[in-house]
Parts: structure tokens; sequence; C-alpha cells
């Protein structure tokens, strides 16, 4: 009598076992940043990841995602990772908004032979030296928004900038990008502080230098904060101004309204693109969600379709043919042409949007030109893999 | 010389918000022995009351009264429900508690409207700027807000040395356990200089919404400051409050303004620029270094 019962019990249990194996979704470990002034920024990279599931598949093959805040603090998505890792056996992660939360985090999970691949953050040295045939990412190098930005305002002439940014690393680095493709002169360099809220001093400066134009980098509602100021002080009107994507975006412009009018902004998408995918996209979030959609809902899109066409193209299993068809970028993204370079960032067109006045006189961010074609960065000839 | 006046003005608008929210503070720590983080949500929930009255109504004047109701409701439900059990206790716990209380609101606050920051118009008779003098044009509103700012301050001053209540207020901070012992309700003056630092608090959240973003954790970001300012002008003194602001407001609107163009004199460009930004974001903190070496009650307290 025990025996049969010891049996049965042995064979039901193979029996779940089985039926778990055949069916166990592929885990998806997404840590970004849900919670504080920038936490919107995370939750649209999650919509839009979510909106290229269908049923909770990515390419016909069942996912189960995993999301988890990271607070914005590095250590916190550490943890995130080495818990996703040792206790849920995820070996696919993606979803880092911020570059400090990246280079904490990144490292241990393609150490552990598991799959990254960044829908924002892609610092300058994962890029370089410190690339992993596991790592890659959708949205671009960091260095490219702002090398675009001075591009930009190269080509429209300006001759003499005043450029500023928060002093912590991406706040150098977007002086540095843009001074690389800048051919003016720098009338003034300004580093701000990055809890700092009231600009009166600064603008002050950028009054008495009298320059040509003004370059900024002040990411989520500083940014919001900083072209406020700036049209109160009546500067709006005197000195044009030339922005990355990170500064001005939709929930930017929602929020800065009218005073955001006559800004220029370099880009690798907008809402207005006119191709089957964005299309596509732009009336499934319009349909879903009752908010603009940003450039980081856009890269969530993209991401969540770069991971299906690679788990179609793998059955399902995380092995070298999933990384395979990853490097091969088998989807149709939303900015139109997308390929990889040899570091596994993109190879993509950069575009130069304005901010325009609409038909029903709410200022809108239109396309007006191209800035860059297949761009790529500059640290690639550093990544040997 | 015009660049100059500009920063000088900038950094009293900056010492008058300072200001507003140390009278506050000081007065609390000063008479009730209560050290309140959560000062710095009642200035969070005065901006998104009056902020969001103001957008709701469409009148940027209605959102003044709704902002100090606001600010005074929460500053003595706090009082009433926390803080008054926190008198007898060690600092440590009042940290404690009202640390929780910034979670509490911060998240209260989110739930109820977003994360995303909220803006408000400014009246139109406050926008745009007025030229001062030739060459040096400077917005309204920030005139405005240094305006309101020296009423409040000349208020305070008739309020503390002209009335009974002041009076009080001045022997609560001078020996608490003295005007207890006289037979002086101290639970209601508690609770009034509880709603009063409120309401200041109240005030400068809603004056700063045009200017900065009103947003979660808005406070937390001048409270530390305020907490400068409190002690470079000395625990309960509201004239100390007063001139410590302007210092501390025209010291770091200077150092922000000039000390990267003087470091530039002597170092490379973009290497004195970092020096700068970083040596004046720690100037006001070495300046209440200095003065607690010299002068460890603060500058405006007389040593007994």
């Amino acid at each position: 009598m025990p025996m049969r019962k010891t049996l049965l019990a042995a064979s039901a249990l193979l029996a779940t076992t089985f039926t778990a194996l055949a069916e166990d979704p592929v885990k998806i470990g997404m840590i970004t940043t849900l919670s504080g002034p920038a936490g919107y920024l995370g939750q649209d990279v999650r919509d839009g990841f979510k909106l290229a599931m269908e049923d909770n598949k990515l390419g016909g093959v069942p996912v189960e995602l995993l999301v988890e805040d990271d607070g914005l603090k590095p250590g916190q998505g550490k943890q995130i990772a080495e818990r996703f890792l040792s206790e849920s056996g995820v070996k696919l992660f993606t979803g880092i908004v911020f570059s400090n939360v990246a280079g904490a985090t990144v490292p241990d999970i393609v150490d552990n032979e598991a799959f990254y691949i960044s829908p924002n953050a892609g610092p300058s040295n994962l890029a370089g030296k410190e690339c992993s045939e596991n790592y890659f990412v959708v949205s671009w190098q960091n260095d490219s928004l702002h090398e675009s930005a001075g591009q930009l305002a190269t080509n429209l002439g300006y001759k003499k900038a005043f450029i500023l940014a928060p002093n912590y690393q991406a706040g150098k680095d977007a002086l540095a990008g843009f001074k690389r493709f800048f051919k003016g002169e720098i009338a003034g360099e300004v580093y701000t502080r990055l809890d700092q809220t009231d600009f009166a001093a600064e603008l002050a400066q950028i009054r008495a230098a009298k320059p040509d134009v003004v370059f900024q980098f002040h990411p989520g509602g500083l940014g919001i904060t900083f072209l406020r100021q700036y049209e109160q002080a009546g500067l709006g009107k005197e000195i044009p101004m030339v922005l990355a994507e990170p500064s001005m975006d939709g929930v930017t412009l929602a929020a800065v309204g009218e005073a955001a009018v006559g800004v220029n902004v370099s880009a690798h998408w907008n809402t207005d693109f006119d191709n089957p995918a964005n299309k596509r996209f732009m009336e499934a979030w319009n349909k879903a969600y009752n908010r603009p959609a940003t450039y980081y809902s856009s890269q969530g899109y993209d991401t969540g379709q770069l991971i299906a066409s690679a788990l179609k193209a793998s059955g399902g299993k995380l092995d070298d043919s999933f990384r395979d068809a990853l490097r091969k970028a088998d989807f149709q993204s939303v900015r139109g042409k997308f390929a990889f370079g040899p570091n596994q960032h993109p190879i993509q067109n950069w575009y130069a949007l304005k901010v325009e006045k609409g038909a029903d006189g709410k200022p809108v961010i239109k396309t007006v030109g191209e800035v860059f074609k297949d761009h790529g960065d500059a640290y690639s000839a550093d990544c040997k893999m | 010389m015009t660049l100059f006046l500009e920063q000088l003005l900038n950094g009293v608008q900056f010492g008058v918000m300072l200001f507003l929210m140390a009278a506050g503070l000081t007065l609390i720590f000063g008479i009730m022995g209560v050290i309140n983080l959560a000062h710095g949500s009642i200035y969070m929930i005065g901006a998104y009351a009056g902020t969001f009255v103001a957008t709701q109504t469409g009148s940027f004047w209605l959102g003044i009264p709704a902002a100090l109701a606001a600010a005074a409701l929460a500053g003595v439900a706090i009082e009433f429900l926390v803080v008054r059990r926190l008198y007898g206790r060690d600092h440590l716990d009042q940290v404690l508690a009202t640390f929780g209380l910034i979670l509490i609101f911060n998240q209260a606050v989110t739930m109820l409207f977003g994360r995303q920051p909220l803006f408000v118009q400014m009246p139109s008779v406050l926008d745009g700027s007025v030229e001062l003098l030739p060459g040096l044009s400077y917005p309204i509103y920030r005139l405005a807000i240094i305006v309101v700012g020296l009423l409040v301050a000349f208020g305070l001053y008739l309020l503390i040395n002209r009335t009974r209540i002041g009076m009080l207020v001045r022997a609560g901070s001078t020996n608490r356990e003295m005007v207890r012992a006289l037979g002086v309700d101290v639970r209601l003056l508690y609770t009034l200089v509880f709603g009063l630092g409120a309401l200041l608090a109240g005030l400068a959240g809603f004056m700063a919404g045009p200017i900065l973003a009103v947003q979660i954790g808005m406070g937390e970001q001048i409270l530390i400051t305020t907490f400068v300012v409190v002690v470079i002008g000395g625990v309960g003194s509201i004239r100390g409050a007063f001139f410590a602001s302007l210092i501390l407001g025209i010291v770091d609107t200077g150092l922000r303004a000039y000390l990267p163009g003087l470091l530039r004199q002597v170092m490379v460009g973009p290497e004195a620029d970092a020096l700068g930004a970083g040596i004046s974001s720690m100037g006001i903190y070495l300046l209440m270094a200095i003065v607690l070496l010299i002068r460890p009650k603060g500058l405006f307290i007389r040593n007994s």
C-alpha cells in the first residue's frame, strides 16, 4: 500500500515537471526606475515593452516579465539583479534607464552568462573596453545624443555657444559630446548642481556672455524648470536653444508648453515618423495609455520587438543561436533603419526636430531634417569581442 | 555692474524664500525643541494645494488662500497627531517620526497627483520683466517674491516684538520651563507656533510654484539649506533667521556666479568650472562650519 502511494506520488510529480518543462515561459528580468521624479522614464520603458508582447508571448514564445524598481540607486539595481539570477533563474535582463545604475548592474549580469538588452542607458565604458558579447544596446551610445546636438548647432550656422550641464559624469560627457561636433566658439561653460532648482545666477551669466545659441543638458524635472525660467527671464526670445532629446521629450513639452516653441532638438526618433512600425506603435500607445509617448516608450517597444525576433529564431532558447539572432536585428524598428555595430550598439540616423505651434495651438515636436546618416559611436574601436 | 546687481537681487530673492521656511523651523526648534523634518513636506503641500486650485479655477490669486489653508491645516494636524507626542522624547525619535512623515506625505501626493511635476501659470500682471536701471531688467515675479518676503519679515517683527503672543513666543524660546511654570497654556502656544510656521512654509511653497517645478521631494531640497540657515542664525531667533537667510542666499548665488570665473584666471577652463561648481555647492556648509567654530550658538544669539 505505501509502495503504491509513493509510486503514484512520484508519477504525479514527474508529470508536473514534464508539463512544466514544455510550457515554462522565458523569464525576463526588468530592472528599471519607477519611483521619484524620474519615475515616468521607467514607467514608459515598461509600458512600451508591454506593447510589444501579445498574450504574454514574444515572437510566439511564452514569456514572464518580472518588473522591479531600482529607485535610481545603483546598489539597489545590483541587488535585484543578483536576486533574479540566483533565486528566479533569470537569464535575460532589460529595463535600466540610468547609466550609473547600468554601470553597477550590467557587468554582474553578463559575467553570469545572462543577456542584457539595454532600452536606454549606453555608458561609454561598456561600449568600449568593457563591452561584452551578451550586452546589446537598442537605444544609443550616450555620447551620440549630444554629438548630434553639436552637429545640429553647426548645421544651423551658430558660431558662439553657451553650454551648461549638471556636475556629474553624464553632464560632463554631454558637454564633451557637444563640443566634439560643434565647430564654433564656446562663449561659456557652466556646471550646475544636480539638485539645483533655481537657475537665476546662470541665466544672468548667459545674458552677459551674449552667445548666439545655448545648449543645455538637464534631464527630467531639472530641464523643465530650466526652460521655464529661461522664458521668464525673457531669454527665450533673444537667444535660441539647441537641445538633445533627453531635455525635450513629450512630457517636458506638455509641462513647459508655449515656452518651448522655437527650440531645436536632435533625436533618433519622433512621434511623427512616417513608417509602418511607428504608426502601429503610436496607434497602440494612444489606445492603451492616456499620456504622451516619449522616446523611452519607443525604446521599450523596440527592445521588446528585438527580443521577440531573436526568441522566434532560437525557438525560445537563450543560447548562441539567440545571440546570433539578436545581432541580425531582424525587426521593424519604429525609427526606420536600424543595425548593430561591431560593439552591439546601434548604427542609426539622427534627425533635426523643432518645436512648433500645432494646428490646435498646442506646441508639437516636428521632424524637419537629418543630422547624421548611419551614425555609430566613437568607442567601438576599443571593443574586442 | 548691472550683472552684479542682478546677481545680488537673485541672492536676495533666494534668501527671502529661505527665510519663509527658516522662520517657522527656527521657532518650532527653539520653542518646542522639536526637530521637524516634515517642514519640507508642508512646503510641498502648500505648493500642491495652491497649484491645484489655481489650475482648476484658472485664478492664480485663489491659489494663495488654498495654499495657506492647506499648509496651516496640515501643520496643525501634524502637531496634534504626531509631534505632540514627541516633545518629551529624544531628538532621534523626533527625527525618525518626522522622517516617516516625509515618506508618507511623498507617497500620498504621488497617489493623488502622479509623479509628473505640476506647473502653474503666473498671473499676467506679474509676468515679464521690468527695467530697474538702464540695462538691468529683472523678472517682476521675482521682485514680487522679494517684496512679499520683506513684508512677512516686517509683520513677524511686529508680531514677535509688539504683541502678547509674541512676548510668550520670545519667553518660550528663552526659557520654556519658566513659561510653563508661570501658568501659560503652552499646548495652545505650541499649536499656534506650529500653525504659523506651516503657514509661512505653505506660502513659500506656493510662491516657488511658478518658478520651480511643483514635484515630489521639492521640500527636501530646500529643507537642508533651511537647517543651515537656522544653525547660522541661531536656534529660536527670527532676527537671526532673517539675516542668515539673506547672507546665505547672497553667498550661494555669488559663489555660483563668480567662483568659476575667478578660478579660470589661475587654471584651465574645464577644470576651473568643475572645481568652482564643487566649491560653490559646498560654500554654505563651509560657512556654517566657520560660524559653528566662532560662535557655536549662531551669529545672532547673545552668549549668556
